[in-house]
């Protein structure tokens, strides 16, 4: 399934801590280079020290996607800060896929972007894991959205399924995810619209896609890649 | 939660404390190891416990010891120079027999070092993490599954040897995430208290914590009882796994993060057709050396790979004797190795 399409230009990615954000950042982004579009991926997180997206650069530009991330961002510095480029994100052309840090802690920095976002025609999609500590339940799962709208000032208003157990994900997995995913929807009354299968599950004949709505077919990029 | 869930290596040892029991954390942040202290300030309100970030980590130590010395389970987590600051208080522990639990995501050093995964800690843990004669009793798990598991062994053991424990863990572990399963419910074990200083209440003797002893013949008596109890440890608390040991010409020597590593490169060597296999400490101290001794008759030769300059390997060197050559292959600085540079390593040999 096509997932880019049913996003504005201007793509936010939220949600708690290591449910998937930057490996969906990193799907979605290379989806639409490779439909042809201008695209620019911001790393936004100031909290990860492991992980991030400009992890990825290599891969990123040799899409052609150009890459935005915060001064000493994945280097052996504690603190990453803003480059003065993150301006910048707001007059681009073609398409901005923004990847947050996790929970309220990562989300903080996007309060600072309040004035520019007011006129920014924005989707910011809340990324949720079934499987993810701490967002088991869907009372749970809502909870860290409110904590992540609160400090943010934004609302989230698109919900992407990531629920999975690595490389232990089959099909009972995806199909608790989803009912779990719908009940999510159901508290906040936004739409799920993608509900994600990792490729290697398919390969692996672990996972039926053709029994899974909405399914986005995703590759795993994001981990430490040596087991 | 008897079913899976995904969670960070810090997260797991954070739940662990909360299942074993321990109801006491004193911590100072520092990366890679902050997700632990951050699980454990949202979690341990909710079930009455203590979690206090305290002004520093010499701090934070010494508030393990004052509570850990009133007989609960009580611990720290810290990264590489957080542990070296708490090192005069695990020194007081130790000189206290008061168990307790250390944990250290190790960062790369030395100084401020990186925030990068490191394994440079091997000998600050196993030799010498504070003055005077003493040993902490030290796990380094390789997986998520195992820093859950190792937290209620690890105060089982300071327990019941009354001696400080170390989870030696690294910055990969720590950030990593993983499926990992808890049990429905722990049992918790917890070990004789009755020298706890928690009050007396008139009804016995007072107790006395305390590492200060006036006359030298009494520290003496006191450090000699302690390395008895060492003994003790020695010949009971072994741990190791051995991974295609039996037939191997190459015996890779390797513990966490690097293990995991060199398993695969041990599995890649195995497809050309070279017969290598992996030993994997669990304790560090005791180190392993009755089940290491099993495979020296039999390995041709040894490589031992750490995510250092080269630490463990004079453990290895001991336990061999001489008998057959042991190598090192190593990266340092907050840099993994990776299965090929392993691979590479063995072959060369």
């Amino acid at each position: 399934m096509n997932l880019i399409d049913k996003l504005k230009k201007f793509v936010i990615i939220t949600g708690h801590y290591g449910c998937g954000k930057t490996n969906l950042a990193i799907n979605l982004a290379i989806e639409a280079a490779s439909a042809g579009e201008k695209v620019t991926i911001v790393d936004m997180d100031l909290v990860n020290p492991y992980f991030r997206t400009s992890d990825y650069r290599p891969l990123l530009e040799k899409h052609g996607i150009d890459v935005i991330t915060p001064v000493f961002g994945a280097t052996n510095l504690d603190i990453p800060s803003l480059p003065a480029s993150m301006y910048s994100i707001f007059e681009r052309e073609g398409r901005v896929i923004v990847d947050v840090g996790g929970d309220d802690v990562g989300s903080t920095v996007l309060g600072r972007f309040r004035p520019q976002l007011m006129n920014t025609d924005y989707d910011m999609v809340y990324v949720v894991n079934r499987f993810r500590s701490m967002t088991v339940t869907a009372q749970e799962t809502v909870e860290i959205l409110r904590e992540i709208e609160g400090v943010s000032n934004l609302k989230a208003t698109k919900i992407v399924n990531n629920s999975h157990l690595m490389s232990e994900t089959t099909d009972a997995e995806i199909h608790t995810g989803i009912e779990y995913a719908a009940e999510v929807a159901g508290l906040t009354g936004l739409e799920v619209i993608a509900n994600t299968v990792p490729e290697k599950a398919i390969a692996d004949g672990k996972v039926d896609p053709g029994k899974v709505d909405k399914n986005y077919v995703v590759k795993i990029y994001s981990g430490p890649g040596f087991v | 939660m008897s079913e899976k869930v995904l969670m960070k290596g810090n997260e797991a040892l954070g739940e662990a404390a909360l299942r074993a029991g321990c109801r006491h954390f004193f911590g100072y942040p520092i990366t890679p190891q902050t997700e632990l202290s951050a699980y454990l300030s949202k979690k341990m309100p909710k079930v009455g416990g203590t979690f206090l970030q305290a002004e520093s980590e010499i701090a934070a130590i010494n508030m393990v010891l004052g509570a850990a010395g009133s007989g609960v389970r009580a611990m720290t987590s810290s990264s590489s120079p957080g542990i070296s600051l708490k090192s005069e208080g695990v020194s007081y522990i130790a000189g206290s027999d008061v168990p307790a639990l250390i944990i250290n995501v190790q960062r790369g050093g030395p100084g401020l070092g990186s925030i990068q995964p490191s394994q440079s800690d091997y000998w600050q843990a196993t030799k010498a993490l504070g003055h005077g004669d003493f040993q902490l009793f030290v796990l380094a798990p390789s997986t998520v599954q195992e820093m859950a598991d190792f937290v209620a062994l690890a105060f089982e053991t300071a327990e019941k040897y009354r001696m400080p424990a170390m989870i030696l863990s690294d910055g990969m572990l720590g950030q990593m995430m993983e499926p990992v399963v808890f049990p429905n419910e722990t049992e918790i074990h917890e070990g004789d208290k009755s020298w706890a200083a928690c009050g007396h209440k008139n009804a016995r003797k007072h107790n006395v914590v305390n590492s200060l002893y006036i006359e030298a013949k009494d520290l003496e008596k006191t450090v000699v009882e302690r390395y008895e109890r060492y003994e003790k440890v020695k010949a009971n608390e072994q741990r190791s796994e051995s991974y295609l040991t039996e037939d191997a010409d190459i015996v890779i020597v390797a513990f966490g993060a690097s293990s995991r590593v060199s398993r695969s490169a041990v599995n890649a060597a195995r497809a050309k057709g070279i017969k290598a296999g992996l030993f994997r400490p669990i304790t560090l101290w005791p180190y392993p050396e009755t089940e290491l001794e099993k495979i020296v008759p039999t390995a041709k030769k040894f490589l031992v790979v750490e995510m250092n300059m080269g630490q463990m390997i004079e453990d290895v060197k001991l336990v061999v004797g001489g008998r057959k050559p042991v190598e090192f292959f190593g990266r340092t600085g907050g840099i993994i190795p990776t299965p090929g540079e392993i691979l590479e390593a063995i072959e060369k040999m």
